[in-house]
């Protein structure tokens, strides 16, 4: 009899949750029953909810085992793991499950199907095809394709890509870089992760046609160090494609060089912005520089430069696989194709949906989240990170579509959704968005360096109850100036969040007494 | 933890092929193997790399990463970001405050806790970190035991 795969996701969420003491557990049953098993250590498909999520192949089908704990596996091999048999942990086949068939996966499409260190599984899986149809069909048809998939930059600020591509594409100079910033430091927001746990060739075969397209031979990687787990699985990825010939000079005689550095970053919420993250892989402070010169012109280290998040580089592989239009057919107005939103907080069945534009934050947070983890109703649901608005539970109908949600005063950002219920005290968490700027700020710009801290004390002073009129008139100018005078969405948008507590929560900021 | 030593640091900055550029990174290998970054490795630094004091210190007091104080042997984090918020992290700050008699930023009986503002895993908040490992759905018992597994490692 051949051996049995069994899946036992190596992501940071599944392993928080005990996957390593599981798949353990799993190698010691089988070995004890002297059960033929191969165990592979996938990533996530995302449903964090359901981890540590095992699978078992069965004539070609995976089955799904939700929840498994170390307590669980003895019992798992005795009801018949290996033919798929009943459990209370079982949950049926992987691909019909409903919160992952209902999704439109176009960028995530590997994670938690392949094993992310193999690269003969990754060919197998259209690995490397992409990189090959550019070398066969060239850098313009490459930049094309992005231009024509509508494709915007996911780290947040949502600009296109194929318009920055085709800057430095076109800039003068032989040194470029392609800089992918994976300093993924809003709360609610793990998409990077899970991409580069699940599916780390891709996210570098992306980055290999992106230095194809624009002419670049370097790439860097800024990683946030809060990734350990990552950062082992992601350099191991790197030298793997390094080994196979599918990075350093003259790649399957393509005549073009490509490599990849990866860097950590040490703890600076700031370094994802994108230039004190160039200041940062230049070894420096993470302090942001004056635009312009934008880095599509004057990058890193003075060259021109790439800087995309990951998941836009990771979206890439499959425009150039199925074409830019395809891309472009998902999603609403100018917000084309998909983005992956992270259900997050205080909601029952967090994970990520990968999903196309349009989509509403209800459906996200009802249909796949299942409200609440709490089960009490939703008071606030933060979108786009530290620097988003609240929404309040009325507004929830908005369609997720990057102009729709700046004309609310509000954003899409990363696609993060953070659920808060109605315990939740909105006047600390408008405090907490002062406080964090004041933590974070690079300090270059004082509106942000001195408004954040400022920022702070006016709002303790409205929840003490302390002159609250003038105070709140206090805290909307200062909202004002740290808007319209900052150097970068730091401080100029900490007051988004802010402002959104003033505005749908103005109960919040009632003093004790009067509470 | 290895105690701080010169020949060490050397052999980190030769690691990096001793750039200027890859300052943040020596930093990075620095602290994962002393824990810190004492006055006279900045004074080193500085020496190896062909930088000024100023240059280094300046670096070294941005990111948060770089402990200027030897911390304990443990190191436990606690996600203070929103998402934890929303699942109950304040109370388990407050909570790890009284068990370990100890503020954010400072060190008891061999243990430092730190604030961290996300760790990324928001879907199983909240999250905490202890000597480099993340661990989600924690609540007060589950840290407790987490704290006890810590000990008897030891």
């Amino acid at each position: 009899m051949a051996r049995t795969k069994i899946y036992v996701p190596r992501e940071t969420a599944a392993v928080s949750v005990g996957a390593d003491e599981v798949a353990l557990a799993i190698a010691r049953v089988a070995k004890k029953t002297s059960t033929d098993i191969e165990l592979i250590r996938n990533g996530s498909w995302g449903a964090s909810w359901l981890e540590p999520l095992v699978e078992v192949e069965v004539d070609g089908t995976r089955i799904a085992y939700g929840n498994v704990t170390v307590d669980d596996v003895a019992s798992m091999f005795e009801s018949g793991l290996i033919t798929g048999g009943e459990h209370e942990r079982r949950l049926g086949p992987i691909n019909e499950i409903p919160y992952l068939i209902n999704q439109d996966r176009w960028t995530f499409w590997r994670c938690g199907l392949v094993n992310p260190l193999s690269i003969k599984d990754f060919e197998l899986h259209q690995g490397f095809k992409a990189l090959e149809k550019a070398f066969a069909e060239g850098a313009e048809a490459v930049l094309q394709a992005v231009a024509d998939s509508g494709l915007r930059g996911r780290g947040g600020a949502g600009f296109p890509t194929g318009i920055k591509w085709r800057t430095v594409a076109d800039a003068p100079g032989e040194q470029k870089y392609i800089a992918c910033n994976a300093d993924e430091g809003d709360s609610g927001t793990f998409s990077d992760r899970i991409l580069m746990e699940g599916d780390p060739l891709g996210l570098i075969e992306s980055m290999a046609i992106a230095g194809f397209a624009v002419g670049a031979s370097k790439g860097y990687i800024y990683l946030r160090s809060e990734y350990p787990l990552t950062h082992s699985i992601l350099s191991r990825a790197i030298e793997t494609a390094r080994d196979a010939g599918w990075l350093g000079d003259n790649i399957k005689d393509s005549g073009f060089d490509f490599d990849i550095e990866l860097h950590l970053g040490a703890g600076s919420y700031v370094c994802g912005e994108e230039t004190a993250m160039l200041e940062s892989l230049e070894g420096k402070k993470g302090l942001v520089r004056y635009k312009p010169p934008l880095p599509a012109r004057e990058g890193l280290f003075g060259k021109p430069t790439v800087v995309n998040n990951v998941v836009t580089l990771a979206s890439v592989a499959n425009i150039v696989n199925l074409g830019g239009e395809r891309y472009a057919g998902m999603g609403v107005n100018r917000s084309k194709g998909t983005l992956a939103f992270q259900l997050a907080g205080n909601i029952k069945r967090g994970g990520l949906v990968e999903k196309a534009f349009g989509v509403t934050l209800r459906e996200l947070i009802d249909d796949w989240g299942g409200g609440t983890a709490s089960g009490r109703p939703v008071k606030a649901v933060q979108v786009g990170g530290p620097l988003g608005a609240y929404v309040p539970a009325d507004q929830l109908d908005a369609p997720m579509d990057y102009e729709a949600f700046i004309e609310m005063g509000a954003m899409v950002g990363h696609g993060g959704i953070v659920v808060f219920d109605d315990t939740a005290d909105m006047a600390q968490l408008a405090r907490f968005a002062m406080e964090f700027c004041a933590i974070e700020s690079c300090g270059k710009c004082t509106p942000c360096r001195i408004g954040s801290t400022r920022g702070v004390e006016v709002i303790d002073k409205m929840i003490g109850g302390d002159h609250k009129d003038e105070n709140y008139d206090l805290l909307v100018d200062l909202c004002d100036t740290m808007e319209d005078a900052s150097l970068c969405a730091m401080g100029g948008m900490t007051p988004y969040p802010v402002r959104s507590v003033l505005k749908y929560f103005a109960e919040d900021f009632a003093s004790s007494e009067e509470k | 933890m290895a105690r701080i030593d010169e020949q060490m640091t050397r052999d980190i900055v030769a690691q990096f092929d001793r750039k200027a550029e890859m300052l943040v990174q020596i930093l990075q290998a620095i602290v994962s193997r002393f824990g810190w970054v004492p006055p006279e490795t900045i004074r080193q630094l500085a020496e190896e790399l062909n930088l000024s004091r100023a240059d280094v210190h300046g670096v070294v007091e941005y990111y948060h990463d770089f402990r200027t104080e030897e911390p304990g042997k443990h190191i436990v984090k606690i996600c203070q970001a929103e998402a934890c918020q929303a699942m109950g992290s304040r109370e388990l700050t407050e909570h790890a405050k009284k068990t370990l008699a100890i503020d954010l930023h400072n060190t008891n009986n061999d243990i430092t806790l730190e604030p961290v503002y996300c760790l990324g895993n928001c879907a199983c908040s909240p999250a905490v970190m202890i000597d480099g490992k993340t661990y989600g759905r924690i609540d007060e018992s589950r840290f407790d035991a987490l704290l006890d597994t810590m000990r008897g490692n030891d």
